[in-house]
């Protein structure tokens, strides 16, 4: 490695470094231009990366570590740097993401948290939150799995030798533009697609070239068959794309302005936008993490998934139908009715890949179910996928136009997103994150199962907490918004249904307390992996391939 | 505009849909085709093959 | 070093070789494309030919400078997350907030504002049911007035003079994409703003002639200074108030 040796730089280094002083230049200059102080610090931040990112080329070119090889001893060299980067940066913006929701769920039950100052108000507070669990933990599980999983079911090394650390490093500087901007008041104000235009710019990207190198990636297999993980995974990396670009045509209202207009107005942005949200939960929170499910589930219950055929039909099933279901989130709304009733079919039709792709998951045990028994980290994932059944039943349910009409605008429908969101993703995702942080560390097994026996039931605890008080409260609200005196007026007046919520909100934080509780015994258990564990034997594998560059 | 309009919401509630399911129906006669069963068989112990 | 170069060396014999895989990744990302942009397209493109998608009503104009300033701190603020704009035709809703809402009444609105949850009753129609002071004092201290509110209190808007320098640029930016503000609006935006918190103000009867059912007046309190609290009071106040109902024909609308 310290050969001292100074070589040239390749082709990609020196437009990378090119690329980087230009943005990075630009940026100061906007910086200088701006008087408004938000929007000049994020392009500080913007500057600064590029400088840091910039060195980092440079002084890899002193170093003369180069591209590593495609292959060591005739076996695939894998890239696991940019899956480490990405594993500890969904850990990281887990805790943190679960933290801010833990925080805006007290400060419903008691709004004095607010402290009445702009950055810790829960209107700023809560697009924290959301982004920060699904994008930037959520998101960070994606990219490091989906590397993972691509590297290890077309047995190649990562394409590119820069553009994974771009994804992966592009991509978190995106989340910590998004989030200070929120807290800074700088928002377009739509549900889940929160940053401004420049953030958005710059995420699109970041998601073109993770694109390529995922499929280049694919390109390079040796399998004539592509995993059927990797199709959920495109299909997640490809409509996420069309989805942030259809809902964030903008147009700034000048280069040293955060803010920007959206093209659409009224109907059309409301439609565009659940267009949006609602295929934002199934291609990225769902066909992302069914990815997920359909590699490491397998891999850990060390026999194939109960059906392939039946992965195909899901796979197809659910992109088919998923796309048509949006407009569910606008019932009796100005939308036209038959764009409602379009939705309603599509949302009601959709239980049926879910439920194939549940079975799926479920019955890949079948002749293994001892291993729930003695495997925690399985067994979460197996609860995930019961969890993902249960949210894809209440789902459609709530599409049906009379229930919504009763559970729309009610914690009912927090209590939905929770289920999918701590129940399905979470325990996926951390099922995940038990598997992978041994491989890539290369530990013969986890710290400590007993403590994953804990995290599992001190938040399946949380879980149910959760849903349980989000159920009553929603269904209660929403009966009594609609309630009636004998003499035909309204019997409740709006802020008496506000103050019956109260002792749900109570319950509904100790709910989240304990799942944030669970995730932290998961991040002393992996710590300790990191540092404790015994390490794994070596199979066969060349020393030089465990270092990986700028670990 | 009001042709168009007709005729995109047409498309929508009829030969859309139809569309859709013959696309759908290909994919569960790939899906089933007994001769690609030994290849999905062959696909599905892929992450089970450790290097 | 020699590693650097190997990496690269087979590609051009592994790119012909595995011409037919990459047929199939392809494939794939067009299969997934067709059904996504095809599902979409369906579902949104008939929504942009607003005849009917949109009704016929009288009164309803683009915000007027300040209401826009007001407009932009409610998305700021994120009002959205719990308060609604979108009264369903339910019963008990138009009896708690009043008409139904009509598409009509967002045409303007960028980005539309219609929410998702009610922790907060619907403000679709809040305009002219409560007094300035009354917004005001809510604002400030929200259980200052009711007791049992969880709102969170913003006490800094009435503290925080109106940055309102680029109003102009905006409005421009959305008279781009469909907003029918003319030219004489942009060049006077500024006056307006001024003048719709000033009744006194020199230009008060060019803005009232160019906003019909402007509210003008100061809105805060304190008629020195120009705050986010007057922007943000002016939106509330105008909210739902703009369509004459008198002359709407429930009918001739039936979509």
């Amino acid at each position: 490695m310290a050969t001292g040796a100074i070589r040239n730089m390749t082709g990609g280094e020196s437009f990378g470094a090119l690329a980087l002083a230009l943005f990075g230049v630009t940026c100061l200059i906007i910086a200088g231009l701006t008087d408004h102080g938000g929007y000049a610090f994020h392009m500080v931040v913007f500057a600064l990366a590029s400088v840091l990112a910039f060195r980092a080329i440079i002084v890899r070119r002193y170093h003369g570590d180069g591209p590593e090889p495609q292959e060591i001893n005739g076996k695939p060299n894998y890239n696991f740097g940019p899956v480490k980067f990405a594993t500890v940066a969904a850990i990281f913006w887990g805790i943190a993401g679960f933290l801010v929701g833990l925080v805006i769920a007290l400060q419903l039950a008691f709004p004095v948290l607010n402290f009445d100052l702009p950055w810790t108000s829960f209107g700023r507070l809560r697009p924290l939150h959301t982004s920060a669990v699904i994008f930037a933990f959520g998101g960070n599980v994606l990219l490091g799995t989906s590397f993972y999983v691509v590297q290890r079911t077309c047995h190649a090394r990562l394409a590119g030798d820069l553009s994974p650390w771009f994804v992966v490093l592009g991509y978190n500087l995106f989340i910590v533009i998004a989030g200070t901007g929120y807290l800074l008041g700088i928002t377009q104000g739509k549900e889940y697609a929160e940053p401004e235009w420049y953030a958005d710019l710059f995420l699109t990207v970041v998601w073109v070239v993770y694109l390529l190198v995922f499929l280049a990636t694919i390109w390079k297999r040796k399998e004539p068959h592509i995993y059927v993980a990797n199709w959920f995974y495109l299909a997640f990396i490809v409509t996420i794309a069309v989805l942030h670009l259809g809902n964030n045509m903008t147009i700034p209202v000048s280069l040293t302005s955060p803010k920007s207009y959206i093209v659409w107005s009224g109907v059309q942005d409301a439609m565009f936008q659940w267009w949006y949200g609602h295929n934002a939960v199934g291609f990225f929170l769902t066909a992302g993490f069914l990815a997920i499910m359909y590699y490491f589930i397998p891999k850990r219950a060390e026999r194939p998934v109960y059906s392939y055929r039946l992965s195909i039909i899901h796979f197809w099933g659910l992109i088919f139908l998923y796309i048509w279901a949006g407009p569910h989130h606008l019932h009796y709304t100005a939308l036209p009715d038959w764009a409602q009733t379009l939705g309603m079919t599509f949302s009601i039709m959709l239980w049926m890949p879910s439920w194939g792709g549940m079975i799926n998951g479920l019955m890949t045990l079948s002749g293994a179910w001892d291993k729930l028994r003695t495997d925690p980290v399985l067994r979460m994932m197996v609860v995930s996928v019961a969890f993902y059944g249960m949210s894809t039943f209440e789902g459609p349910l709530m599409s049906v136009r009379a229930v919504n009409s009763l559970s729309h605008y009610t914690d009912w429908t927090i209590g939905h997103v929770h289920s999918g969101a701590l129940g399905w993703v979470g325990y996926v995702s951390f099922g995940a994150i038990y598997c992978l942080v041994p491989w890539l560390w290369k530990k013969e097994r986890l710290y400590s199962n007993r403590l994953v026996e804990w995290h599992f039931w001190i938040s399946t605890i949380g879980i149910v907490l959760y849903i349980s008080a989000m159920w009553v409260s929603g269904i209660m609200q929403g009966l009594m918004w609609r309630a009636y005196t004998a003499l035909g007026y309204l019997e409740y007046s709006f802020i008496e249904t506000v103050a019956a919520m109260h002792p749900y909100y109570v319950i509904r934080a100790l709910g989240g307390g304990l799942f944030l509780a669970g995730a932290l015994i998961m991040v002393y258990n992996l710590i300790m992996t990191v540092r404790a564990a015994p390490n794994a034997l070596e199979k066969g594998l060349a020393p030089a391939a465990g270092l990986q560059p700028a670990e | 505009m009001a042709n168009m309009y007709a005729f995109l919401a047409n498309i929508a509630q009829s030969v859309g849909i139809l569309y859709f399911m013959a696309i759908f129906l290909a994919v569960c006669i790939y899906a089933l085709w007994p001769k690609n069963h030994a290849k999905f068989e062959r696909a599905s112990r892929l992450p089970l093959e450790e290097d | 070093m020699s590693d650097t170069t190997s990496g690269k060396a087979p590609k051009p014999s592994l790119w012909s070789k595995h011409k037919i895989f990459e047929t199939n990744s392809i494939i794939l990302v067009l299969g997934v494309l067709v059904m996504i942009s095809f599902g979409g397209l369906v579902e949104i493109a008939p929504l942009f030919y607003l005849k009917s998608t949109i009704e016929k009503v009288d009164g309803m104009r683009p915000y007027t400078p300040l209401e826009l300033a007001g407009r932009a701190i409610y998305v700021r603020e994120g009002c959205y997350n719990c308060h609604s704009q979108m009264i369903r035709p339910l019963r008990d809703e138009i009896e708690r907030y009043g008409h139904y809402s009509l598409a009509a009444e967002s045409m303007y609105d960028k980005p539309f504002q219609w929410g998702s949850k009610r922790t907060g009753p619907d403000l679709a129609r809040v305009g002219a049911k409560y007094s300035d002071d009354w917004h005001l004092q809510h604002l400030n201290a929200p259980r200052s007035i009711v007791p049992q509110s969880i709102m969170p209190g913003y006490p800094f808007l009435a503290k925080t003079d109106l940055s309102y320098d680029d109003i102009a640029t905006e409005m421009k930016v959305q008279s781009m994409t469909g907003v029918p503000y003319t030219k004489e609006m942009m060049a006077a935006a500024m006056d307006d703003l001024r003048a719709q918190t000033d009744p006194d103000h020199p230009k008060a009867a060019d803005f009232a002639r160019r906003y019909p059912k402007a509210n003008m007046r100061d809105f805060d309190g304190n008629p020195q200074r120009i705050t986010e609290a007057d922007a943000l009071i002016a939106y509330l106040q105008v909210l739902g108030t703009l369509v004459d109902f008198t002359t709407y024909d429930n009918k001739a609308n039936l979509r």
